[in-house]
């Protein structure tokens, strides 16, 4: 258990440093090819991709306010109800989760298009006369990020809300607090780890995103994902794109850094 | 203290010298010595943290020692690989494969020595008939009750002939009357097979109900190994005497031939040869107190329990000092708040 | 709030989170011949034209072998790992674990285009076994926190008694162990298996001329948007939810991946 521990790793390992490492501190490389930080100052200091990175920023929080909204009540309820509905509950999550992003991306610009179904429905029950822009804007990549990421948003909710011994609300009921009492005095300061755990999965995942605003942005949604897309394949501009990868790449780890000193260490252990 | 005194009969089977082991600042083992005779059954008695278990996984081969080694029938294992140790075990929860069947667990070591499949089955029938399981072959382990599961935990340990059998707190997870049931089992079982068994429990009435000897353990080292008359009746020290059985544990110093002083001036007749001027210790259990005994104690009864077949009651005596007294119950149980006198003769008191 | 209300919250969330998932059986059946919701008439013809058509069927079988040898590489190389680093005791073991586990963290896109620049020097766009690897580091964490979690409730009094009873290290390892594994197994396989075959991006930027699946939809995606699209979107669909099925009956980490 101790000496002969760590050779069945080792493949993995070396899978893990050449294509994955060693790539990826290759391509970051390209930056600074030159010897100079010019990359980076264009990166970050042009109105323009400065505003992309903005934008990232801005959508990504939006995303995971939303995901949260809508993630804790669903979270709450999956881990409170019958083991039956619980069941229902997880198809319900679950399902879209490894459902491929193509395919609800493609189903969302079927439901959200100027000829789409929400609009047709709107429009045949006489409730709007013109048909609502929510493609191809800020709107449907919203819509459409908040619908991939709501499970990584629920999944760590039910388990915190699932760790919250029964007898403590009941305790607390039994005492007197109202249920909205017992909310916020009690599963609320309980659950905060999973509240926490899920944010900063959903908003580093919404840092990168690539599918979703490529498709339901339709060019008008630039997020950094697409961006750096752009510059290898259209303008080839590897340098560039290493050093908009590079900028993205440190605000995640920043990111979980952080996150990481404010939680107990337990997210892999 | 360790005494060799009433080693068993019959040559030593398992010998157990200078067994050390620590983990990191905690000493789990501190230079254990004893030994079994063949077919004898030895309990290791202690509290839990005591390092009984670490002794009998140092024994099975789960755990290196620092220091010491292990011999069976003259052979040092100390260095062996568990699977080449020949040792049947118990584990504390079973430790039943869930995968297999009754059947395909207790074939499991015959598998691993390549016994022909004819021969695994004889042996397998003849072991599941042995713990009274025949025709439960095809169960799976979580389909049986706890006593059952026990019972093939026990034929799965001895069908292959070990040299030797450990158990570790079988009995925990059973319910008193079946872990009655089960302890006389073992025993005969035992008996029959001849199996030289280490048995490890933190109860000591199990231990005395199963043992031809106890050795009892606290803090890595072993207090005392002896018969289980010997253990309850003659302690060699506080830990032996206040962890088997209830006990009145006094100190004095011995003031004459047959005298002991005790701190408050009081004096016991005892029956020991004990030098004057040594510092003893004094166990009186509580069964021994009757009516009419020679060194008398008269106490308010400040606690009357009714046991059933005896009153067990709690004396504040003059002086301060607390006993323990048990009484055959016969008629009503005395009030707390009366005042009783009870006595104790010198041969039912052990000096150590 | 009141648990009415919660249910009816939850509801309405639950019919989100379905909805695009429901939508395209109706238009995958729909005898229109552009995209039209309500569909004005039954018809089998989307799926027609994927069945009949050579290069949808192509990219799904490359799709299915490259998730399946993605499974078998990243079960074979993660299995291994994860008990290294549950069981194991070794320097930088904490450092590896975050290794393991980065992928996931690193946005995909960086780890395409890194990918990419690497794969074009070695000759390896267009490669369905570069599509392998490059999946299987995706797939790796999975796998890892899967069989991880597996090993972590492992009893191992089951694997010393084994051994006490005369097996060895390596038959301890395939009679008891990786048996009494089988449901992690199963679950870290198929959710390899899933992920690659969903797997988009690197796709992308790998496949080459050589569609897989997922390249194959989102070209058409961005192309031209007809119901065919929503015929293989069902077909995805029906897989996935054989997937959890199978997950479900026979693995297990679904509800525990939520802890």
């Amino acid at each position: 258990m101790t000496a002969r521990g760590f050779w069945p790793a080792l493949p993995a390992l070396i899978l893990l440093l050449v294509f994955f490492l060693f790539p990826v501190v290759r391509m970051l490389g390209f930056s600074v090819e030159a010897g100079t930080l010019d990359w980076y100052a264009k990166a970050l200091g042009e109105g323009l991709y400065l505003r992309v990175f903005w934008n990232t920023f801005e959508i990504a929080l939006l995303v995971t306010l939303v995901c949260l909204l809508l993630g804790y009540p669903l979270g709450y309820l999956m881990a409170t109800t019958t083991p039956g509905w619980a069941t229902f509950g997880f198809i319900c999550v679950l399902l879209p989760l490894w459902t491929s992003v193509l395919v609800r991306t493609y189903a969302w610009m079927v439901l959200l298009g100027r000829n789409g179904v929400l609009n047709r429905t709107l429009m045949e029950s006489g409730l709007t006369t013109d048909p609502l822009p929510l493609l191809h804007n800020f709107t449907g990549v919203l819509i459409g990020m908040v619908h991939v990421l709501l499970p990584y948003m629920v999944l760590p909710i039910y388990g915190a809300v699932r760790r919250v011994d029964p007898a403590i609300p009941a305790a607390a009921a039994g005492l007197g607090a109202s249920s909205a009492r017992i909310f916020w005095r009690i599963y609320l300061p309980l659950t905060l780890n999973g509240i926490f755990a899920g944010s900063v999965l959903v908003f580093v995942l919404s840092l990168g995103f690539f599918i979703t605003p490529a498709l339901l942005g339709g060019g008008r949604v630039m997020m950094i994902a697409v961006l750096i897309e752009q510059q290898v394949r259209e303008t080839l501009n590897w340098p560039f794109a290493a050093a908009l990868s590079a900028v993205l790449l440190v605000f995640t780890f920043a990111v979980y850094a952080l996150a990481q000193r404010f939680t107990q260490p337990e997210a892999t252990r | 203290m360790r005494t060799a005194k009433g080693s068993g009969e019959g040559s030593a089977e398992l010998l157990i010298e200078g067994v050390a082991k620590r983990f990191g600042d905690v000493v789990a083992l501190d230079h254990v010595s004893l030994q079994v005779a063949q077919g004898e059954l030895l309990t290791i008695l202690g509290p839990s943290g005591s390092g009984k278990t670490t002794l009998l996984k140092v024994v099975a081969g789960f755990e290196a020692p620092d220091a010491g080694r292990v011999t069976v029938g003259g052979a040092d294992i100390t260095a062996l690989p568990p699977a080449k140790r020949d040792i049947g075990m118990v584990f504390q929860n079973y430790a039943l494969f869930p995968h297999l069947s009754v059947k395909a667990n207790v074939a499991f070591p015959l598998e691993m020595r390549n016994v022909g499949k004819a021969e695994i089955d004889r042996r397998v029938g003849e072991a599941l008939a042995m713990v009274e399981l025949a025709g439960y072959e095809a169960r799976l382990p979580k389909q049986l009750s706890g006593g059952q599961q026990q019972r093939v935990a026990l034929a799965r340990a001895i069908v292959f002939n070990p040299r030797l059998l450990l158990l570790d707190e079988p009995f925990g997870a059973l319910d008193r009357k079946l872990r009655e049931t089960m302890q006389l089992e073992v025993r005969r079982l035992q008996r029959r097979l001849g199996l030289t068994t280490i048995f490890i429990t933190h109860d000591q009435e199990e231990a005395l109900v199963l043992s031809d000897r106890i050795a009892v353990m606290n803090k890595g080292a072993i207090q005392q190994i002896a018969t289980t008359t010997e253990i309850y009746e003659r302690p060699a020290n506080d830990f032996v005497a206040d962890f088997v059985g209830e006990s009145n544990i006094l100190h004095g110093t011995m003031s004459a031939p047959g005298l002991v002083a005790l701190p408050d001036g009081r004096k016991l007749m005892v029956d020991s040869e004990a030098a004057p001027g040594a510092r003893v210790g004094v166990l009186m259990r509580p069964e021994r107190f009757a009516p009419g005994g020679i060194n008398e104690f008269t106490g308010e009864i400040v606690e009357a329990v009714y046991l059933g077949t005896s009153f067990k009651l709690r004396l504040a005596c003059e002086g301060g000092q607390e006993l323990l007294v048990r009484q055959p119950a016969r008629g009503a149980l005395p009030a707390a708040g009366t005042t009783i006198t009870v006595g104790i003769d010198p041969e039912a008191i052990h000096v150590f | 709030m009141s648990r009415r209300l919660l249910v009816a919250v939850c509801a309405l969330i639950y019919f989100f989170l379905m909805l695009p998932l429901l939508v395209v059986f109706p238009i995958s059946l729909s005898s229109a011949p552009y995209m039209q919701f309500p569909p004005p008439g039954f018809s089998w013809q989307w799926y027609e034209r994927y069945l009949d058509d050579p290069q949808w069927i192509d990219a799904t079988w490359r799709s299915l072998y490259i998730g399946g040898a993605t499974a078998v590489l990243a079960l074979l190389l993660g299995v291994p790992l994860a008990f290294s680093l549950v069981r194991a005791r070794f320097r930088g073991r904490a450092l590896l674990d975050r290794l393991a586990l980065a992928p996931i963290i690193v946005p995909t896109i960086i780890l395409s285009v890194a990918i990419y620049g690497l794969f074009a020097k070695l000759k390896l766009i267009g490669t369905w076994y570069g599509l392998v690897v490059a999946h299987t580091v995706l797939a790796l964490p999975f796998v890892v926190l899967v069989i991880a979690a597996g090993l972590r409730d492992f009893d191992r009094s089951l694997e010393q008694a084994a051994e006490g009873l005369g097996a060895s290290r390596w038959k301890t390892l395939m009679r008891i162990t990786l048996p009494l594994l089988r449901p992690s197994l199963v679950s870290a396989g198929l959710l390899a298996f899933i992920s690659s075959f969903d797997e988009v991006v690197v796709a992308l930027f790998l496949a080459g001329a050589n569609m897989t699946l997922p390249k194959k939809m989102f070209d058409n995606i961005m192309m031209e948007i007809d119901p065919t699209i929503a015929a293989v979107s069902v077909m995805q669909i029906l897989l996935v939810s054989v997937v959890l099925v199978l997950i479900g009956r026979f693995g297990r980490g679904l509800r525990d991946s939520a802890r």
